[in-house]
């Protein structure tokens, strides 16, 4: 399809992460003409988020590393003119590390190769009908990209689409034949031979011993479509950037959220819930009426904490640990306020860090529901798919699988001309956007990468129970050890639309000091424990069990300057890959901070005009179809669209 | 530029939204005119629904359609199969939801509802109250949804319990709510019923403490929230007294007899009939109060037939019934007494508790306790303060005197907007102590002097008082309620800033009045003093009008039966 990509854009973007895709909109929706690229075969780079067999295809992509290879380095080189000089791109991203996957459900062969038949059911519905909105399988990408491409080109010929959707459903047929064998072996990849061994006599045993209340790995790979597995691990603060922007631009049309029910706290070994708003402090049974005052006051004086600097003045130099001693908060609270509310376990910060984070924390409360928090649904991934969306129906272009081999530098002016992509194509434009992780080792041999540890776990029930099984629920563990990182536990219901049903998606983060599973097993062995024969006595069972679980560090490069890339152009821009916060600010600052820069003036994100407002022209139809897209009434453009509303009442 | 949307100027849009509005007031103009004339002309068909359904649907406040759609079905129920007007009433409660959506807060919507609603032969109320769920889920403080709940509860006989855990789940979700506090307030008393023998509108020990737990919880999250204050107030509140007659007093000398009420009556004809007994034998009297107004009053009076007071007779049994409740008193008079008396005590009765209940004290000790805790956090909380001094009235009025005092300082200084309904309800307060303490000392003089009172209040309380001491105040004016004090021989109101005594008229046994250093402008300000007939000395020095010339020659012609006034 490459061959009748035009040869001419404004903006190039490489990579399809939260602040690239954030870009693309803004670009295309102030009139750019922009092509949006990926190497991979799915939305969103470190943002995305995969089905159970679309992980598994994804680690397997990462252990096999090395099969993309020298390729056709000569091709290109061919292309740079005398005056000009190339900048290899990156050929394999090396952002993720020390993969450790562990499997504790038992297995059952028979229903595999039953599930093996659903899977390609699936897959002929997909390739006649749309996806439905709830399947949003690495299928429905594949179709969904498909449908992007018949946005952006609507006069040129349906083939190209249909071309690509097919491509797209042989990469689906890949990933089954991964998962086929992947089921002959009986245990999917585990990266020490330990483990491996470790598992397997427990997976035997399992086999005949079916239960109804028991999960098995197949069910799991059954119902792999039920899942939507974030790589990195956020949520979004009700009165953050990520949510202005997204009404602000109307992107928010294009997906739907859910509140995050739950603020919890581990302290003394217990999970409790935190009562954090008005009507949870009043409800509250754990709290004495005294407390239920010290708490209320104090989150009331930090919702203007700078109105009376007397109160806090002389702690300005201590950690605000200490300053909360100060504040004649009994123990259990002031737990609550340094780690479930303010979020900030570190002994590193400052009272005014943590008054800071108490007020953004107080103030996202209430806008949607009674914690700070949104939960997109289906997972983070929709998040830079939303805006690529956006981008797509204000005409910009899209191709994964795309990869860039070099861009091209003109030695007179130091400013980059085009990109050669992986078919010799030659493309030009007059910016250019890089997510970091295409960068070559050599523009990036100056930086220290900071690394955060991940750990995806799916559960069998919730760390709390109470009555309502349904709960999205946010938990901080402050550190084990004075020196470690507090961990920051997420944890997914099905109806969230990231897990199946009877299970528990757990999502772990924090800060990289050692491997993933170094970092994030203690934490895991406080919480969890793992789902075994042993435990015969289920009444008096506590802890959730782990079925499956799976480690990996992912680069951070959020803290990188420009000017520690070696060698770029001045029309270069870089963007970042994720970062450990556990909001999307980073993102969206950088994103408009660059979008300012190409273009200053420009407005970042408009709202899209009134349908009725906007004047059409006969002769340009492009735009006259973009609209439709746009007025399309959307059936999952529900929770964002007034919020403000809410709070009138 | 490539791929830019144009776009309509705002101009242009303006335009556009004219033209757009004009059409539409066009249309609901033309809409509204046809209604009136088809009303006018009594065709009262369907096409009149429809037309109002049309102007309705995007206002639905306009009454007069809702009454003319009233008109409409009335007239089409005798019409109609029954069949056919289910139909109709079926659309027609549709098409009122889709107005609620409109304005949910539409008095003319919420009240056709209840209208047809209650026209129905089997209504629907489950769903009714799962729309006024739906409602109270939008906003949990629509009180117009409240209100139509409470009609469908009551209509469906919803058992009191279920709509009591109704109320629970929206204070849960948010406790600043009027609506659901109140609706508590009148369910808790039909779930629990007094029993027969105690109190009336109280409710068990048991369930008051759950009550009081709950609202605590809320004014501890947030006190500055009034709705649990109120609640609070409530729940510690004791019901409307029964009518009682509080006082009965016989003087000889007067020829007259004197009661004084639990709440101000209307003695007379066609309302309360006040019996007088006179040695077992009933009397003609004409009833009147001391002002002579007739107004309804605490104090009513009357004057005796002269036959009842014969001398001959070793004494006289008086007896003053109340006929509507039953309430009576009785005393006797002895001969060679000038007066005779029946009262409660103010002690014994604790007639001045009326702000709280008699509750066991226990409870609210803890109560203020509690209170006392949160006003240590909240030192500057006024719900808080005014909640300690009625905890401390209500326990012993006397004992706290000294701290009520202190707290009413600071409440004044957080809540200066409200100082002088502080000022007013202190000087009750202190009031009703002095009353207390008279009492207990057995005597009939009161002494209110040096106390900063800004009002009188409880003078029916001081029928009996013969020396009354008001010097050195803030009172203003001597109010008419005074002249409940048919007793009072001696009364000293130095050093305030009186500016008239209205209230000191018809004094039977007043022979002293000292009003110095006070606010008198005018000479005609004493003309009330004339109806006292035995006043003997008056003593006005310091006062604006002694300043006017031949003030003593005028007062002399003022008031010709005073023997000596001191200018």
């Amino acid at each position: 399809m490459a061959d009748s990509l035009p040869t001419e854009f404004d903006v190039i973007i490489i990579g399809t992460g939260l602040p690239e895709s954030i870009l693309a909109a803004a670009c295309s929706r102030s009139g750019q003409r922009v092509l949006h690229v990926d190497s991979k075969s799915y939305y969103g780079g470190n943002w995305a988020s995969f089905n159970f067999s679309g992980l598994l295809s994804w680690l397997k992509e990462y252990q096999q590393n090395n099969d993309t290879g020298e390729e056709n380095s000569a091709a290109w080189q061919d292309m740079i003119h005398n005056t000009e000089e190339a900048i290899p791109l990156q050929r394999k991203d090396e952002t993720i590390q020390h993969i450790e996957v562990f499997c504790y459900a038992s297995e059952n062969m028979d229903e595999n190769t039953e599930e093996v038949n659903s899977f390609q059911e699936n897959l002929s519905s997909a390739s006649n009908t749309l996806p439905e909105p709830l399947d949003s399988t690495c299928l429905s990408k594949a179709a969904h990209s498909s449908n992007l491409s018949s946005y952006e080109m609507p006069d040129k010929d349906d083939s190209k689409s249909k071309g690509e959707t097919s491509a797209e459903l042989t990469d689906a047929e890949e990933t089954l034949e991964k998962e086929k064998n992947c089921g002959d072996k009986t245990c999917i990849e585990t990266v020490s031979d330990e483990d491996k061994d470790e598992n397997k006599p427990l997976v035997e045993d399992n086999t005949d011993l079916p239960k109804k209340s028991r999960i098995a790995y197949s069910q799991i790979v059954k119902e792999g479509r039920r899942f939507n597995i974030d790589l990195i691990s956020k949520l979004l603060y009700s009165q953050g950037l990520l949510i202005d922007l997204l009404i602000k631009s109307n992107v928010s049309r294009y997906a739907e959220f859910k509140n995050v029910t739950r603020i919890l706290s581990f302290r003394e070994g217990k999970i409790e819930q935190v009562p954090c708003s008005r009507a949870d402090v009043f409800n509250s049974k754990e709290l004495t009426m005294i407390e239920k005052r010290m708490l209320m006051k104090f989150l009331t004086f930090c919702l203007d904490y700078e109105q009376h600097p007397d109160e806090y003045q002389a702690f300005v130099q201590s950690s605000f640990s200490e300053y909360l001693k100060t504040k004649k908060l009994t123990p259990n609270l002031q737990h609550y306020i340094l780690h479930s509310i303010s979020m900030t376990s570190e002994s590193s910060c400052t009272t005014l860090d943590g008054l800071k984070a108490t007020k953004k924390f107080l103030q996202c409360l209430g806008r949607f529901g009674n914690t700070p928090f949104l939960f997109p649904l289906y997972g983070q991934g929709e998040i830079p798919q939303c805006f690529c969306r956006m981008c797509a129906v204000f005409g910009g272009i899209y191709c994964l699988r795309h990869k860039i081999q070099c861009l091209v530098i003109d030695k007179e002016s130091r400013r980059c001309n085009a990109v050669i992509d992986h078919l010799g194509q030659r493309i030009s434009a007059k910016y250019f956007i890089v997510e970091d992780s295409y960068l070559s080792e050599e523009t990036c041999s100056n930086i220290h990468y900071k690394h955060i540890s991940r750990a995806v776990l799916i559960t069998d029930q919730s760390v709390l129970k109470i009555d309502s099984d349904q709960q999205i629920s946010i938990l901080t563990v402050p550190p084990v050890e004075p020196a470690t990182c507090a961990v920051r536990v997420t944890e997914l219901c099905s109806s969230s639309m990231t897990c199946m049903k009877d299970t528990y998606l757990v999502h772990l983060t924090c800060s990289s000091s050692k491997t993933a599973k170094e970092d994030l097993e203690p934490v895991v062995k406080m919480l969890f424990t793992p789902y075994t024969e042993a435990d015969t006595d289920e009444g008096e069972l506590k802890k959730p069990r782990i079925l499956w679980a799976l480690y990996f560090n992912m680069r951070d490069s959020s803290g990188v300057s420009r000017t520690s890339y070696k060698g770029l152009p001045s029309n270069v821009y870089v963007c970042s890959g994720p970062d450990c916060a556990l909001g999307n600010d980073h993102a969206v600052k950088q994103a408009e901070t660059l979008f300012q820069e190409i273009f200053p003036g420009e407005e970042f994100c408009p709202p899209p005009p009134n349908p009725e407002d906007i004047i059409f022209d006969c002769e340009d139809k492009q735009p006259e179809s973009s609209i439709t897209n746009v007025n399309e009434p959307s059936e999952e453009s529900q929770t964002l669209e007034n919020p403000e509303e809410h709070l009138e009442n | 530029m490539h791929g830019r949307l144009k776009v309509k100027t705002s101009e242009e849009q303006a335009e556009a939204k004219r033209i757009e509005r004009e059409q539409k007031l066009k249309l609901y103009q033309s809409a509204t005119q046809a209604v009136f004339q088809k009303r006018q002309a009594g065709e009262l068909d369907e096409s009149v629904l429809d037309l109002t359904s049309q102007i309705l649907g995007a206002n639905p406040d306009f009454a007069t359609l809702w009454n003319c759609r009233r008109e409409v079905l009335q007239q089409l129920e005798t019409q109609k199969s029954p069949e056919e007007f289910a139909a109709l009433v079926k659309a027609e409660l549709g098409f009122l939801e889709t107005c609620l959506r409109v304005n949910p807060k539409s008095y003319g919507t919420w009240h056709h509802r209840c209208w047809l609603l209650s026209r129905l032969p089997e209504p629907n109320w489950a769903r009714e109250l799962e729309l006024c769920a739906r409602f109270l889920e939008v906003d949990e403080r629509n009180f117009h949804c409240w209100d139509y709940r409470r009609f469908v509860a009551a209509q469906a006989a919803v058992p009191p319990a279920e709509e009591l855990a109704f109320t629970d789940s929206l204070i849960t979700r948010n406790f600043s709510n009027y609506s659901s506090w109140h609706y508590r307030s009148c369910l808790l008393p039909q779930l629990h019923p007094p029993p027969d023998s105690g109190p009336q509108g109280r409710l068990p020990e048991d369930v008051l403490l759950k009550e009081l737990e709950l609202v605590q919880n809320a004014f501890f999250t947030d006190p500055n929230d009034q709705s649990a204050w109120f609640y609070h107030r409530w729940l510690l509140g004791r019901a409307e007294p029964q009518d009682a007659l509080r006082c009965l007093h016989v003087s000889r000398d007067e020829a007259c007899v004197t009661v004084s009420f639990s709440r101000p009556l209307l003695v007379g004809a066609g309302s309360e009939t006040l019996l007088l007994i006179v040695d077992a034998s009933p009397q003609a009297v004409e009833w009147r109060t001391p002002d002579g107004r007739n107004r309804p009053s605490l104090v009513w009076l009357c004057d005796l037939p002269t036959i009842s007071l014969d001398d001959q007779l070793s004494q006289h049994a008086f007896r003053v019934i109340l006929t509507t409740s039953d309430a009576q008193k009785e005393c006797v008079l002895l001969k060679g007494c000038k007066e005779a008396w029946s009262r409660d005590s103010a002690t014994d009765e604790q007639l001045f508790r009326c702000e709280l209940s008699v509750e066991k004290s226990t409870v609210l000790q803890s109560e203020l306790e509690s209170c006392k805790e949160l006003q240590e956090l909240e030192p500057e909380n006024k719900w808080c303060l005014l909640t300690i001094i009625l905890l401390m009235r209500a326990l012993d009025p006397l004992l706290y005197e000294k701290e009520t005092l202190q707290y009413f300082q600071t409440l004044k200084a957080v809540d200066p907007m409200r100082a002088t309904y502080l000022d007013d309800l202190r000087s009750k307060f202190l009031l009703e102590n002095s009353v207390l303490k008279m009492e207990y000392a057995d005597v009939r003089v009161l002494h209110l002097a040096h106390k900063d009172l800004t009002a009188l209040c409880h003078l029916e309380q001081l029928l009996l008082v013969t020396h009354l001491d008001l010097s050195h105040n803030r009172l203003r004016s001597l109010p008419p309620a005074l002249a409940a004090l048919r007793c009072l021989e001696v009364l000293q109101a130095n050093d305030n800033a009186i500016e008239s005594l209205d209230g000191v008229t018809n004094l039977p046994r007043l022979q002293e009045l000292s009003v110095c250093n006070n606010r008198l402008q005018q000479p005609a300000a004493l003309q009330p003093l004339a109806s006292c007939p035995r006043l003997a000395l008056l003593i006005v020095q310091g006062n604006p009008l002694c300043q006017a010339a031949g003030i003593s020659e005028h007062l002399a012609e003022l008031l010709p039966s005073v023997s000596s006034i001191l200018t």
